[in-house]
């Protein structure tokens, strides 16, 4: 770790960057030497082969897994990593604890809290986190809850809602945080196929309206190429190839690139 | 054949029914404590030290692979030839405690890991400390998973109780022995004994199934 030196990263620079990060299981490479900026605003899909390590990202950047080497940044400093002296250490749980809620998620399989209400799963954070008091943050979470066609059911455990109503609660739930940037990883993949266009929907709609900074790991190709600014085709731990959505899809130049836009165009 | 003999039934009954207190209250204490010595057990192989988690593990395993009789015998009768001396009562209460705790810390465990990893990770990604992640997600929900395990142990403790007998602890069996032996009538007080412990075990596994079906209703559960 003592290789490793602050970076500045310019006041109007990238809100999240990914600075040579490694990740690995035992022998198993995960990330390797990982370079990746996002810009404010910015919607990135990734996408790439099963096992390419496009979760991993997400959840290095949740701070849910610690990476092995290189350094996150989010919002102009280190997030995996905390001053020290003249170089860095890895962050501690404190450190950690006061920057995470600059970061939200929403997961494939929902994960919303079972024994609490569409409400209460909205307001428990922003209370015992952010220090909202229960009017502020019922505030927010109805509006929330509005914005993604949700008020009606704000009274219904999880367990009474179809899983497109529950990722969409979800969603409001890591959104009462105010987080600066968005990660969503295959939020639509454990949906029946009637619902997913719901989701898809309030998440046009952040990206549009909200211009939220948005990181989605997706396998729907079509979504990914009308919503995102930039496309990142994952391979085995690394970027084999960004562009616009316009330049991967239609201009691939990366062998693998195309490989893989052949195997998952022909399937659908 | 020996005839049922009401007259001794209700001449009986009083002394019954005051060994029937000394059960409850044996199978209740020995319940609370073998509650609190499980958590203990349970946090005890969840450690950040390995070798505590190993230790405490391997105490487990042993606890949970030698017979209640024989550790009330080590306790009541062993003990003291070691200075630890005991009363019945005490000695009761600690290997029960001990030998209960032991099947309880493992139904914690299997609660605790009855909850979805999901959960734990939504909640870091909300940024709860851990203590809330317990309090308000973690617990709440391994509880319910806990009740029928921590429900059967309890009834577990009540039915075996009569083995406070061997130590002299004057509970239902005990007193029974002691009626047959002064007045040579089996008949009446073993009778009573079964009995007894029907009509305390049976509302009470009813009830217990009762708060199941209604801690799982609180929790938003409708599939059952
Ligand atoms: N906790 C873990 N322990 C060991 N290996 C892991 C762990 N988590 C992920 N991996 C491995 O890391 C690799 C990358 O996983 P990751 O989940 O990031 O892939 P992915 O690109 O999201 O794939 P998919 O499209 O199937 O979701 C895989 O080979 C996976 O088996
Ligand atoms: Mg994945």
């Amino acid at each position: 770790m003592d290789t490793i030196h602050p970076q500045k990263i310019a006041q109007g620079g990238p809100l999240v960057r990914f600075a040579d990060v490694t990740k690995s299981y035992g022998d198993l490479t995960v990330l390797d030497r990982l370079n990746l900026d996002i810009e404010q605003n910015e919607m990135v899909s990734i996408i790439g082969p099963s096992g390419s390590g496009k979760t991993t990202v997400l959840r290095v950047l949740m701070t849910l897994e610690t990476i092995n080497d290189g350094v996150i940044y989010v919002d102009g400093e280190p997030l995996t990593h905390m001053p020290k002296g003249t170089g860095l250490e890895f962050a501690s749980e404190k450190y950690l604890r006061d920057r995470r809620s600059k970061i939200g998620m929403v997961f494939q399989q929902f994960n919303l809290f079972p024994h609490m209400t569409a409400l209460q799963n909205c307001v428990e954070a922003p209370m015992k986190v952010l220090g909202l008091s229960r009017d502020q943050a019922e505030d927010r979470a109805l509006d929330l809850l509005k914005l993604v066609g949700m008020e009606e059911k704000k009274d219904h455990h999880p367990s009474r809602l179809s899983g497109g109503q529950q990722q969409r609660v979800a969603i409001a739930r890591a959104l009462a945080m105010r987080p600066k940037v968005m990660l969503l990883d295959e939020v639509t993949s454990a949906l029946d196929p009637e619902v997913i266009g719901e989701v898809l929907n309030v998440i046009r709609s952040l990206n549009s309206e909200h211009s939220l900074t948005m990181i989605m790991v997706t396998h729907q190709m079509g979504f990914a190429r009308e919503i995102s600014d930039r496309v990142c085709f994952f391979y085995e731990g690394k970027i084999a190839e960004q562009g616009t959505p316009d330049q991967l899809f239609d201009d691939p130049q990366n062998e693998r690139t195309k490989q893989f836009l052949h195997a998952v165009l022909d399937a659908n | 054949m020996m005839e049922w003999r009401w007259d001794f039934t209700f001449e009986i009954l009083p002394r019954m029914l005051w060994a029937t207190g000394n059960t409850l209250l044996a199978a209740g204490v020995g319940y609370l404590i073998a509650v609190v010595v499980g958590l203990v057990l349970m946090l005890g192989q969840r450690t950040p030290s390995r070798i505590i988690n190993v230790l405490v593990r391997e105490a487990v395993e042993f606890i949970r692979s030698t017979p209640l009789l024989v550790q009330l015998f080590f306790v009541f009768f062993v003990a003291p030839q070691f200075g630890i001396k005991l009363s019945a009562w005490n000695s009761a209460m600690l290997t029960i405690g001990l030998h209960f705790g032991t099947y309880l810390s493992e139904v914690y465990r299997g609660a605790l890991e009855g909850v979805p990893k999901g959960q734990w990770e939504a909640c870091r990604a909300l940024n709860f400390s851990t203590a809330y992640t317990y309090r308000r997600v973690v617990l709440p929900q391994a509880f319910p998973i806990a009740l029928p395990g921590m429900g059967n142990y309890l009834v577990g403790i009540f039915k075996e109780t009569p083995l406070l007998a061997t130590i002299g602890v004057a509970e239902l069996m005990h007193t029974a022995n002691a009626l047959g032996a002064e007045t040579y009538r089996y008949l009446e007080p073993y009778t009573m004994v079964g009995f007894i412990f029907l009509i305390i075990s049976l509302p009470t596994a009813m009830g217990l199934r009762r708060l199941e079906a209604a801690v799982s209703r609180a929790q938003g559960n409708t599939h059952l």
